[in-house]
């Protein structure tokens, strides 16, 4: 049964794509409201968790798997929609793809698509994510130029408002600042830090020391398996195991 | 004697430009001599009336008219099936065995030569279906025949549309179909459009599928409906030069190029319609 407190259990996670066993029984209970961040070396699996999570692996016509995940209690492959799912748990991808639309039209297409159509319900909408986003001053003035004209990191932030504007219960992120620079990076994780008291937060991400600034709980992946959890501060000073600590200190990854 | 690298290089770009050039020059001569025989016979009347005196005099309007009915009709029966077999084939078919000899098929139906799909037309439409030599049955084979062509540029043009776009649209929890809808056809419909008209082209210009599915050899008046037989521009222009006796040349040639100037300009149509696809493509 499922603790109170806990937003999304994976129970025995197991993937593949084709023959590449990709994922190897992931256990892991993610808490209400917190920020995990998922650290490992490439094709440690950590985004083919994340993808797990809102059922994206599924595009991949390799994919299959065992084990379950469950959202609130429920399993998201059998009581729960496969769109009501992705609107509860949203994505920001580590590439910014803004679709080639206005900005306005871009924040509006996922709640104009879930049926909202009312022109004054869709401003509010763009002003208040684009504002959580930290991009609503930049932008208040070109809502309705092309989104490809904005810069990188306004790219990232406006798909940031993008998941929000669906209201989602859970954002993934995966590798959200690999294309970004410094200033853009701190501004995602401010954004990150005042959403905890709304929104559970996972950060895949290939920068540890962005781990070490935001998150909870840290959960390190190597080669398809969770090495190990913890509390961030606990991994970072005196990881448990050997492996975490030679990734964490440089030695390999 | 050593070869010299620089004399090498002359000697292969000159034969590069010379293939160019000869690859020019028929282009050239086709449009050059068309024009000079036909224009003169050129004239409002030409375009408006029907033949007459056994089509050595009056005009053609009846094959133009005939003509345009077929290629309408080709895209009622064509654009939908092409487009939404593209859509199906891109977007929702799994890779599996059905899939792979689906576009098997389509690969190999663009291969069938036209004079085949003309006896097809006349064995299916004509004959099993006993819809007789009409536009009907006329449109339908020039349908089947320019169907790959749909499909083909339809699914490049699918392709070309980023994955991103459909994996940001999907973790939005929009719907599939939605997704079609909003985040790929708009980006790939430019691509689907000019599909549309090489499709358009090839139909106005086959003679060998409307043979003997639909076209007339000499019928003074305009079609009374679908099941009608009627005179196309292609047909016509065979008739006018191989069948019937002293025809004056500028009338074959004026026939010769008011088809060319219907297939040119939707040819170009299409060119302008691509260019303006890229200038838009902004991803």
């Amino acid at each position: 049964m499922v603790e109170k407190g806990n937003k999304l259990n994976a129970r025995s996670l197991n993937i593949w794509f084709g023959t590449i066993y990709a994922l190897k029984k992931i256990t892991i209970d993610i808490l209400e409201n917190e920020i995990l961040s998922i650290i490992g070396p490439a094709n440690s699996g950590k985004s083919t968790f994340l993808r797990a999570l809102n059922r994206l692996n599924d595009l991949n016509s390799d994919f299959h798997f065992e084990g379950n995940i469950f959202l609130d209690g429920k399993d998201i492959y059998r009581d729960i929609s496969i769109g009501e799912l992705r609107k509860k748990i949203g994505m920001v991808f580590a590439l910014p793809v803004p679709l080639p639309l206005s900005v306005f039209e871009n924040i509006a297409y996922g709640p104009r698509r879930h049926g909202i159509q009312d022109q004054g319900r869709l401003s509010e909408i763009v002003e208040r994510t684009l504002t959580a986003a930290y991009l609503w001053d930049e932008v208040k003035d070109r809502l309705h130029t092309s989104a490809i004209k904005l810069s990188g990191g306004q790219q990232q932030r406006l798909c940031l408002a993008r998941t929000l504007a669906v209201e989602p219960d859970i954002i993934l992120y995966d590798e959200p600042c690999s294309s970004l620079d410094p200033i853009s990076t701190a501004k995602i994780e401010e954004a990150m830090l005042r959403f905890k008291h709304k929104y559970t937060q996972i950060l895949v991400t290939n920068n540890t020391k962005q781990a070490a600034r935001v998150s909870d709980r840290t959960a390190f992946f190597l080669m398809g398996e969770l090495v190990e959890l913890d509390l961030t501060e606990n991994m970072f000073t005196c990881p448990a195991r050997k492996e975490t600590n030679d990734y964490l200190s440089g030695r390999f990854g | 004697m050593k070869p010299n690298p620089y004399r090498t290089e002359r000697i292969a770009f000159t034969l590069l430009l010379i293939s160019t050039v000869v690859i020019i020059l028929p282009v050239f001569f086709i449009v050059f001599i068309i024009i000079q025989k036909g224009f003169s016979a050129i004239s409002w009347e030409f375009l408006t009336s029907i033949p007459k005196m056994g089509m050595r005099e009056g005009g053609i309007f009846p094959a133009i008219v005939g003509t345009l009915y077929l290629v309408l009709g080709t895209l009622i029966f064509a654009l939908p099936l092409g487009v939404f077999s593209a859509i199906y084939l891109t977007e929702y078919a799994q890779d599996n065995l059905l899939t792979r000899l689906i576009k098997l098929a389509i690969i190999n139906l663009a291969g069938v030569p036209s004079v085949v799909y003309g006896l097809f037309g006349l064995g299916i439409f004509v004959i099993f279906l006993k819809l007789g030599a009409s536009i009907l049955a006329g449109s339908l084979t020039l349908g089947v025949m320019v169907l790959p062509i749909i499909i083909t540029t339809s699914k490049e043009a699918l392709d070309s549309v980023p994955k991103s776009f459909r994996e940001v649209s999907l973790s939005l929890g929009v719907s599939k179909w939605q997704t079609i809808r909003y985040s790929v056809l708009p980006h790939a419909l430019p691509g689907i459009l000019t599909g549309i008209i090489l499709a358009i082209s090839r139909a106005a210009g086959e003679t060998a599928p409307i043979l003997f599915t639909v076209a007339a050899f000499y019928l003074p008046k305009l079609p009374h409906s679908v099941f009608d037989q009627a005179m196309a521009l292609p047909y016509h222009l065979y008739v006018i030069s191989t069948q019937v006796p002293n025809v004056e040349v500028k009338i074959r040639y004026g026939t010769a190029l008011v088809l060319m100037m219907i297939v040119l300009s939707l040819n170009l149509a299409a060119i302008i319609l691509r260019s303006q696809f890229r200038k838009r493509k902004k991803w």
